[in-house]
């Protein structure tokens, strides 16, 4: 899975596409491992760009949750932003939205989580 | 198999409405009634049909037991939670006393709230009944005559009339009991349980719950689609959300309507049953929670045959 990134106001966004369903989920954690190792105290807060994302099942929300463990683990930050409205949904229903911190934007985002 | 009756749907612990609950239906429906006028009975009785769920009904407190209607003169029940005590009742209204009959038990797995409703359950007390306990658990006989031993109960198991047997069944074997084909399998819960699938010629019926699904394990996803894979109804353990399941309720053994969507999309299972309600849940918490399960289905469905949602509640009897 590949996950461009780029930085915004001292933020590092990357930008998920696609669909994340059971079989993408295994490759989503690969993929945001060496992310993650960095979302560390004091370093570029982690924003996921989910405006590219057209589904994501129960599993791949699991990875989120994860990601958002570890990152408060190592009390680094991490959120997501600009869920598209049926994504946005699923959030909503599955509750996701209340463990992981989730934006409108990736600017309103950057204004909250950058340095 | 016709149809399937749910005579206890709460999980964990059961729950009865409270004062204050009834005095908020009460209110709700005549805020809605305020200034009509109703003729005849069934002006009135129409009117109350058009409520909300949530306003005209209740998804009741009983705990675990479900009864698969067969084609047969057997009966078929999982579980004996505390909705046992209402069927063994109308099994003797109906049949009355000394008319034996055969039920088949089939328990999901030992904890509390899936065997209280034992001792209760009338057709064990007469004599000419056979009752057929059928389970995975080796300590399942032991766990019921435990239930009804003082100082647990005041009538020892001794007593019961009827001739009671335990059938120890092994998992992902289908074993055919009185015209259906019944295969065990085993699930994620503390003690570990089972979930049971019925066949008959043209039906399949798959009862699981108390069973927590870890989504990093894809073996285990496959298994369960298998399982579930083209039921006519899935009756499936939605106690918490999503969210909890995976977080702060994880290895609590169970699972989210997410999940169940999700499997009996892959399985293209015709209908799905959420079950084992949360007790903390009141009947507007449940309804919302069928709302949004329904919602979810329709914008996941893709190009698949909709899947018809239903929120199992102590009563309520489905065609199959
Ligand atoms: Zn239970
Ligand atoms: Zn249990």
């Amino acid at each position: 899975m590949n996950l461009p990134t780029r930085e915004q106001a001292g933020v590092l966004i990357v930008s998920v596409s696609g669909r994340i369903d059971h079989i993408a989920s295994e490759e989503f954690t690969r993929a945001l491992e060496p992310l993650l190792a960095g979302c560390v105290k004091g370093k570029a807060a982690l924003l996921l760009d989910f405006s590219a994302v057209d589904y994501i099942s129960s599993a791949g929300l699991r990875v989120l949750m994860m990601a958002s463990r570890r990152a408060k683990a190592q009390q680094g930050t991490f959120a997501i932003a600009a869920l598209q409205p049926l994504v946005q949904e699923v959030f909503a229903i599955s509750r996701f939205n209340l463990i992981v911190p989730c934006y409108a934007s990736v600017d309103a985002a950057c204004k909250v989580v950058g340095a | 198999m016709n149809h399937v009756v749910f005579w206890g749907t709460r999980g964990s612990l059961p729950v009865s409405l409270t004062h204050r609950d009834i005095r908020e239906k009460i209110t709700a429906a005549l805020l809605a009634a305020n200034g009509k006028a109703f003729k005849t009975r069934a002006q009135l009785d129409e009117f109350v049909d058009q409520l909300p769920f949530a306003i005209n009904g209740t998804f009741g407190g009983s705990s675990s037991c479900v009864e698969i209607v067969g084609d047969g003169p057997a009966h078929f029940i999982c579980d004996m939670g505390s909705g046992a005590r209402a069927l063994g009742q109308a099994k003797i209204a109906k049949y009355g006393v000394p008319n034996p009959q055969t039920y088949h038990i089939f328990i999901s797995h030992l904890h509390w709230d899936h065997l209280m409703g034992f001792p209760y359950f009338a057709p064990m007390y007469y004599p000419g009944n056979r009752i057929v306990v059928h389970g995975c658990h080796p300590h399942l006989e032991e766990s019921i005559r435990h239930q009804m031993q003082a100082p647990n109960f005041p009538v020892d198991y001794a007593q019961a009339g009827a001739r009671i047997e335990f059938d120890l069944m092994t998992p992902g074997k289908a074993h055919y009991i009185s015209g259906i084909n019944v295969t065990p399998k085993l699930q994620h819960h503390a003690g570990d349980s089972y979930g049971y699938r019925f066949e008959s010629l043209d039906r399949t019926v798959v009862y699981s719950t108390d069973s927590e699904h870890k989504l990093d394990n894809p073996t285990e996803y496959d298994a369960f689609v298998r399982f579930f894979a083209k039921a006519d109804l899935v009756i499936f353990d939605a106690m918490y959300s999503l969210a909890e399941a995976v977080s702060v309720k994880a290895d609590w053994g169970h699972s989210s309507n997410v999940v169940g969507v999700e499997l009996c999309q892959a399985a293209a299972a015709k209908r799905l049953a959420l079950f084992h309600h949360e007790p903390m849940h009141d009947d507007k918490q449940l309804s919302r929670l069928i709302a949004e399960t329904r919602r979810l289905e329709q914008i996941t469905r893709g190009s698949r045959q909709p899947l018809d949602i239903i929120s199992a509640y102590d009563g309520l009897s489905v065609a199959l």
